[in-house]
This record gives C-alpha cells, sequence and structure tokens, in this order.
C-alpha cells in the first residue's frame, strides 16, 4: 500500500506523462520530499520557500490541505492525494 | 480556433455582465479530447475582485472530479476583464495551467459592446485564434 497522488496535466512532463503515481510518507511534506526523489523537480514545482506555492491546490481525500495542516498534514497508506494547479489571473 | 455555441457564448456573457464590475470565471467542460465545448459551469471568484480571479479550491476539486467521472475536460476557461481589454495580462499568461485549453477573455468595459476573444497560453506565450459562434 501507499499513497495515490493525481497529478495534473501540466505536471506530467516529470512523472513520463503518468496522471497517478505513488508515495510514502506520514505528512505531507515528507510525501512531497519522496515524490520529488522520483520525479526529479517536481517538489519545486509543489513548493517554494519551505511552503506550498500560493497557486498550487493540494488536496488530501477531497480537503484543501490548507485547511487542514498544511505540510504537516498526516498521510496514510490508503489516502489519496490530488494536485490541481489553481485556476487564477486577473487584470491587476 | 474556438467553435462554441451561441447558448454557451451567451452564458459566459451573461455571467461577466452579471458580476461586473467584479471579473466573473468558469469553465466549458466539454468530451475529452473533442475540443467541444457543451457544458457551462460557472465558477465562483473565490477573490469577488475587480482586478483579480482565483477559482474557489473546494469547488475546483468538486467540478475537476465531476468532469473526471464524466471522461470531460476543461476545453474553455474564461474570465472578465472589467475596465482593460479581452487581452491575456501579465498575471493570466503567469498563471495558465491548462496547456489544452481554449483561455476566453471577455471585457465589460464598455456597457454596450462586449469584447469576447479566445487564445492558447502555453509556455508563457499567448497565441490569439479566432472564435466561430455556432447557432
Amino acid at each position: 500500500m501507499a499513497i495515490e497522488v493525481r497529478i495534473p496535466t501540466i505536471l506530467r512532463t516529470y512523472t513520463d506523462g503518468a496522471k497517478q503515481v505513488e508515495g510514502t510518507g506520514s505528512t505531507l511534506g515528507e510525501l512531497i520530499a519522496d515524490l520529488d526523489s522520483k520525479h526529479g523537480g517536481l517538489g519545486e514545482r509543489l513548493m517554494d520557500d519551505g511552503g506550498l506555492r500560493r497557486f498550487v491546490n493540494v488536496y488530501l481525500n477531497d480537503e484543501d490541505v490548507r485547511f487542514l495542516a498544511g505540510l504537516d498534514t498526516p498521510v496514510q497508506d490508503g489516502d489519496t492525494v490530488t494536485v490541481l494547479p489553481a485556476v487564477a489571473g486577473g487584470a491587476s | 480556433m474556438l467553435t462554441i455555441p451561441r447558448e454557451l457564448y451567451d452564458k459566459i456573457v451573461a455571467h461577466a455582465r452579471q458580476d461586473h464590475p467584479d471579473e466573473a470565471c468558469g469553465v466549458l467542460a466539454g468530451p475529452a479530447g473533442s475540443d467541444r465545448p457543451e457544458r457551462f459551469i460557472a465558477m465562483t471568484n473565490a477573490e469577488r475582485s475587480p482586478t483579480f480571479y482565483c477559482f474557489d479550491s473546494a469547488e475546483q476539486f468538486r467540478v475537476w472530479r465531476e468532469m473526471d467521472e464524466r471522461d470531460e475536460e476543461p476545453v474553455v476557461i474564461y474570465h472578465s476583464h472589467t475596465a482593460t481589454e479581452a487581452y491575456p495580462s501579465r498575471t493570466d499568461v503567469g498563471l495558465a495551467a491548462e496547456p489544452g485549453a481554449h483561455y476566453v477573455l471577455v471585457s465589460t468595459r464598455d456597457e454596450q459592446a462586449t469584447e469576447f476573444r479566445s487564445f492558447r497560453i502555453r509556455d508563457h506565450e499567448v497565441t490569439e485564434e479566432p472564435v466561430t459562434v455556432v447557432e
């Protein structure tokens, strides 16, 4: 068992085109470190300055991790983590 | 080129007019790989701002999952500019993360005439494309 991670189209260049990858860790931060060790560069697309990037949404099962404990959110085998780039922009 | 049914075109314009002077945003979903927008989904602008938009993250998750289950994809991602032209801003280009989508920009700066334009935004490069409205 592992944690299933869903990767959006724009980041699939890091996963050889895979829509889903697996990782391990006891927190979201550890999971991202594990993913980055297997898919070099992915971590940087999710994080900057030690936190999650503002316009990248990460969900544990169906909850935005910003409303949980961010990178410290506990994760376990059988969980699904979904990454979605925020759809954002504007005139300014 | 973007080919869009009149009904969906009108819904986008109506949404943009309704939320003016805040920016309105949403999605037209269509069967994956079809390049055919079929389903109108107005999204909440979590910023409720005249100069910025951001999909509400919980709503986006729900809508994206629903599209996945229906084997759809976001064929069009639209938003409005309410005081400037219907052209992707630097912010729009910097944050564009759906290389397969048509980015539709609507400007409501003129009370009568609505600008409606479509673009591809890939690797920070903007390409305008013609819009064909079908009845």
